[in-house]
């Protein structure tokens, strides 16, 4: 269960946008129609990447007259699944993945780096860059360890060297390419590319 | 050593393009039309011949769970859902399947919808794999444009349609009743079986929930043949499995191999050896963190399979191998695991959810050598109160690693424990908070 505080500054109102009421109506169509509860993750979804990636409670609102659902009922999945933010995040917002297999191969190290380049707090936007960082729990990218995840985003295979990289330009708002930071293809071992490429060539 | 030809994932580093016409130079989509003409007997005997077991931890036999499916659809329509909710540490295989050979995939949908009577396959992503999930949904389009899905699916005179439902980061809905919860639009917290999601399960009706690897593995076996599919491995554990190797070696990653190479084999061959050498090497958890790890003395002549994993008290699961050498603590690896089930638990049941942070604060004590010989024990009893009186297999999840670590390192935690103080000192903490929390100020 996560521990999500609810942001003390709400907007008053929310509105999905045009475009995203046509979004919603797709939605819908996925799911049995006496079955509308289903789309409750998807809007949730829609109105955090609407309202700058994290959900105001007027949303959570919103989204229950939509689906005719009790206003808890949205609430308790709002703050039951760790991915929906309840407060604002940066505009550039990592997560680091720090459980066992990352740590072995040195997560700890880049929850230091976010430390010292971001925020010395969790989930604190960063004065310089409009960035903020939490840790995580496994992001499943395990053979890619360590690994941080920015936006949407996977950054795997990393060290301290190419993580200070990472987080200057973040902060710089050029965010860097995603993917494996020591040249590999995807998740192949390193000396595939040397003995078996030539031949699938 | 699996041989090239048997390999099923030709493409799982992306050599070749995941998109369909790489695709159907690879043969997916070959001969579909035919076997769906033989009919739902024939697909599942086929299953049940190649005896190949679930991969998505608890190995049980996909033909036989097929079977299980009622044979005639009543007033209820049957579902089929898969299982892509990978979030198990050490797992990393079913993101490949879905990003480099979702035509696999998405074929064997449509053959086990079709053994299972299901017109609607939902697959269930975890939120994190937003990327994967966009390339899956490119490659059903591309299926739907080929004629592959809808109505008259392949030509086969069955309607098929695929729809993903992503999740939202919360590890238990990989339990299949949890996962139906979370579709269903309720937190995920697991229910009670029976009745099993074969009779009643999403919205009620009868629905078949599948790893991704099981059913992207299932058009190659009809190809070509369940007894191909059965000769490979050994007896009852056959078959190929993505298996991938994080932690302490040379060359980490992802690799198809055969059911049943030695552990040895597989960590030297294909991740370039455990760093500092085989010798080096602490201790192995076999099949991602819900399984206890094996020490290294086992692990000299383990072979990768259900059962021989079972015989030595722990299990392949989803073969998510972690390998840990000397150089690591293996107590604060643990505790990380446990902080990680602490994190994860759904809060239904008492025994986990107390329980978790029980195992974690006691291993976090030992760690920071605050712990007493009392605490062992105590450590020992909380993993026995959790394991088998929780709804769903978590509670196993989360206890059967710290009795791992028990059963292969219980002489270096005690050596790290003092005796229990005479004269005990009080420490002031509030019940209901993490201890975490009161040092950590960033929380």
């Amino acid at each position: 269960m996560s521990l999500k505080k609810v942001h003390d500054k709400q907007p008053k109102e929310f509105y999905f946008s045009k475009n995203n009421l046509q979004k919603v109506d797709e939605i819908f169509s996925r799911y049995p129609k006496k079955n509308k509860k289903s789309a409750v993750m998807p809007l949730l979804y829609l109105a955090q990447k609407q309202n700058e990636n994290w959900i105001p409670l007027a949303a959570i609102k919103y989204i229950a007259k939509i689906l005719n659902m009790p206003y808890i009922s949205v609430y308790e999945i709002a703050t039951f699944y760790t991915m929906y933010n309840l407060a604002p995040v940066g505009k550039h917002f990592i997560q680091v993945c720090t459980t066992t297999p990352c740590l072995i191969r040195g997560a700890d190290k880049i929850v230091k780096l976010c430390k010292e380049k971001i925020s010395p707090k969790e989930n604190e936007i960063s004065k310089k860059g409009n960035c903020s960082w939490m840790e995580v729990e496994c992001l499943g990218a395990c053979v890619s360890a360590p690994m941080i995840q920015i936006n949407d985003q996977y950054y795997e295979d990393l060290d301290e060297k190419n993580t200070k990289e990472i987080l200057d330009s973040l902060i710089k708002d050029k965010p860097l390419k995603p993917g494996s930071y020591r040249g590999r293809k995807n998740t192949s071992p390193e000396h595939f590319q040397l003995v078996d490429r030539g031949k699938h060539a | 050593m699996l041989k090239k030809e048997n390999k099923i994932f030709q493409n799982l580093y992306n050599e070749f393009g995941w998109e369909i016409d790489n695709a159907l130079k690879r043969d997916d989509w070959k001969n579909t039309k035919e076997f769906i003409s033989k009919g739902r007997e024939w697909i599942i005997n086929e299953v049940k011949l190649s005896e190949l077991r679930g991969r998505g931890g608890a190995g049980f036999s996909t033909g036989l769970k097929w079977s299980f499916a009622p044979k005639n659809v009543g007033s209820r329509p049957h579902y089929l859902v898969i299982n892509a909710d990978e979030s198990e540490p050490g797992t990393c295989k079913d993101r490949d399947i879905l990003r480099f050979e979702p035509q696999k995939l998405i074929e064997g949908c449509l053959l086990a919808g079709y053994a299972v009577n299901a017109h609607v396959c939902y697959i269930y992503i975890r939120g994190e794999y937003l990327n994967e999930g966009k390339i899956l949904q490119e490659a059903i389009d591309q299926a739907y444009e080929k004629k592959l899905l809808g109505k008259n699916a392949c030509g086969s005179g069955w309607n098929f349609d695929i729809k993903i439902h992503y999740g939202a980061g919360a590890y238990i809905c990989g339990e299949e009743t949890a996962l139906l919860e979370s579709i269903e639009g309720n937190k995920g917290q697991p229910r009670l079986k029976p009745p099993f999601p074969a009779l009643v399960g999403l919205y009620g009706c009868p629905t078949i929930v599948n790893n991704v690897e099981t059913i992207a593995v299932v058009p190659t076996i009809l190809r070509r043949g369940g007894k191909w599919f059965a000769s490979i491995g050994k007896p009852k554990n056959t078959g190929t499995k993505i298996f991938c190797i994080s932690g302490n070696v040379n060359s980490p990653c992802n690799v198809e191999e055969e059911m049943g190479i030695p552990l040895k084999e597989l960590i030297e061959k294909h991740a370039g050896g455990v760093v500092g050498g085989w010798d080096n090497l602490q201790a192995v958890i076999p099949g991602g963190s819900s399984m206890p790890l094996l020490s290294k003395k086992i692990c000299d002549t383990i072979t990768m399979d259900f059962d021989s994993l079972i015989e030595n008290k722990s299990g392949l699961g989803t073969a998510g191998i972690i390998v840990i050498n000397k150089q690591q603590d293996i107590v604060a690896c643990m505790a990380r695991i446990a902080r990680f089930y602490k994190h994860e638990s759904c809060g239904q049941c008492t025994p986990c959810r107390e329980g978790a942070g029980w195992m974690w604060r006691i291993l976090d004590r030992v760690v920071k050598r605050k712990a007493t010989l009392n605490d062992v024990d105590l450590l020992s009893d909380v993993t026995k109160q959790i394991e088998g009186h929780t709804i769903c297999a978590f509670g196993e999840g989360s206890a059967w690693p710290v009795q791992g670590l028990l059963r292969h390192f219980r002489k270096e935690i005690e050596s790290r424990c003092w005796e229990e103080p005479v004269v005990k000192k009080k420490t002031n903490n509030p019940y209901l908070v993490d201890q975490h929390l009161l040092e950590n100020k960033n929380a």
